[in-house]
């Protein structure tokens, strides 16, 4: 049993948070994720959710307090954005690092300064080392879908990392779209009961956590971190199809849209990606052999099978929405060329960076793109690696 | 329990201590500049070190002053301080 509805990414976001039902959300509002916290605080109020919820004064102590919900046992959540997110950056790690696997919405926007509220990936990208898993979104129903997912991914033994449930500001949680609701009971079905192995608060069985770890251990931790990071791939893949039993909806590590016969793809993650569909869609009726590489999940990085996808291009061109001012092109760039490396495949590589501080991005901007791509496969030239979409001269 | 050596597939994760009171197991005596010796003859067993001592590092026997556990004992001097009759001493180690 599923339901139609016509919502904002922020509020089905709060509905997905309401049929997870978690035991403890502790947050602090922050636009563009305001709508997310304030609809759930709601739910709380109406008594709709069985949920402590933690009204705190700072998104340090909003994580802060979700990693001690989480530890001693609860199921937490959270949510934020850009500066938000900034601001509880030493907790991420100590909530990856502690293995408490903590399901946060991350509404995408520009970190300052200058100061600005609208979409871009500057936040989760500066945090994608953090040791976070992360899912990107093209709209509000993915998004939907991945936060149900990402507690089953979080969950799960051989994984048990933190996730960010990443979504577009205001493109997505702000814009009214139709998509559906699956059932409350389904949701808990799906979700199950957590069962934290070995939870704070349980006085039969005392545990530290958080103690001092220097270098006879800190190093044997950290690579267990890394052995779970290389399990999530599995996990996704196992809990996607689960997910599509009860939805009927598919998911993998990314979507591949019309790059079976590809000779010029475009890879991306975000709401981007949706406008690249149509940008594909009017390539093909005029006989490119056009197509997208849609990123879900961007960490852990899937290299070896995104490699594998994009091997038989002639050329690549990989968006990102955020800049790192190492002049040498931005994070999915950096990532995307590395496998094609590792893969030994014959496929030029560029980068656009594009979006910044919320500029939209058409259609035919991605058109160019494409036309861009073509032009580096008829000369064999590529006459700037990384390039700027969008900007003013 | 967790022993030196002990590889990233052997150890509880996250850094969690799965078994409590094993602090005692850390023998922190290694910190010490001072020692301090206590003179059992001066002392009157008033439990004034005993109380004070942060680390619990005053070993008592039948209700009385016996020693000083130096394993644990890190030498921060307050027993002394305390001593009501001077009958502690803090030597260089």
């Amino acid at each position: 049993m599923s339901e139609q509805v016509a919502l904002t990414g922020n509020e089905v976001m709060s509905q997905a948070m309401r049929q997870i039902n978690p035991d403890v959300v502790a947050a602090y509002p922050i636009t563009p994720q305001t709508a997310i916290v304030q609809t759930f605080s709601q739910f709380v109020n109406d008594g709709d959710v069985d949920t402590e919820f933690v009204p705190t004064e700072s998104e340090h102590s909003a994580m802060s307090a979700t990693v001690g919900a989480s530890a001693s046992g609860a199921r937490a959540m959270t949510a934020t954005a850009a500066n938000g997110l900034a601001l509880m950056w030493e907790v991420l790690y100590i909530a990856s690092g502690t293995r408490l696997p903590i399901v946060m919405p991350v509404v995408n926007r520009a970190l300052s300064g200058p100061i600005n509220i609208h979409c871009d990936h500057s936040d989760a990208m500066g945090a994608r080392d953090s040791g976070w898993i992360q899912l990107y979104a093209e709209n509000a129903q993915e998004a939907y879908d991945n936060a149900i997912q990402a507690v089953k991914i979080s969950e799960n033994k051989d994984v048990m990392l933190p996730t960010m449930v990443n979504m577009d500001g205001f493109i997505i949680s702000h814009a009214v779209e139709n998509l559906n609701l699956l059932a409350d009971e389904d949701v808990q079905d799906f979700v199950g009961e957590y069962h934290a192995e070995n939870p704070l608060l349980d006085s039969e069985n005392p545990v530290t956590v958080g103690p001092l770890d220097l270098q006879d251990f800190y190093f044997e931790h950290k690579m267990q971190q890394a052995v779970a990071a290389e399990n999530v791939k599995d996990v996704v893949l196992e809990v996607a199809e689960e997910y599509e039993e009860l939805s009927g909806r598919e998911y993998g590590l990314f979507e591949e849209y019309k790059l079976d016969d590809a000779e010029v793809a475009v890879v991306a993650l975000g709401s981007t990606t949706g406008t690249a569909k149509t940008a594909v869609d009017n390539l093909r009726e005029n006989g490119v052999k056009a197509g997208l590489s849609k990123i879900r999940l961007y960490r852990p990085f899937p290299a070896e099978e995104i490699a594998e996808a994009l091997a038989d291009l002639e050329a690549v061109a990989v968006m990102d929405r955020a800049e790192t001012f190492s002049t040498t092109g931005g994070p999915v760039f950096a990532d995307v060329r590395a496998a094609l490396y590792d893969m030994g495949a014959d496929v030029e590589a560029v980068n656009y960076i594009y979006g910044l501080g919320g500029r939209d991005l058409k259609v035919e901007e991605i058109e160019s793109v494409y036309k861009d791509l073509e032009e580096i496969v008829e000369t064999n030239t590529v006459e700037d690696r990384v390039q700027h979409l969008g900007v003013r001269e | 329990m967790v022993k030196p050596g002990d590889g990233y597939k052997e150890i509880p994760e996250g850094g969690l201590i799965l078994e409590s009171g094993n602090a005692k197991r850390y023998e922190t005596g290694g910190w010490r500049t001072q020692r301090p010796v206590i003179d059992l003859d001066t002392c009157i067993n008033c439990f004034r070190c005993w109380a004070f001592c942060p680390d619990s590092s005053i070993e008592t026997e039948d209700e009385e002053i016996v020693g000083v556990d130096y394993d644990h004992c890190k030498g921060c001097g307050v027993c002394a301080h305390e001593c009501p009759v001077d009958a502690i001493a803090m030597e260089q180690e």
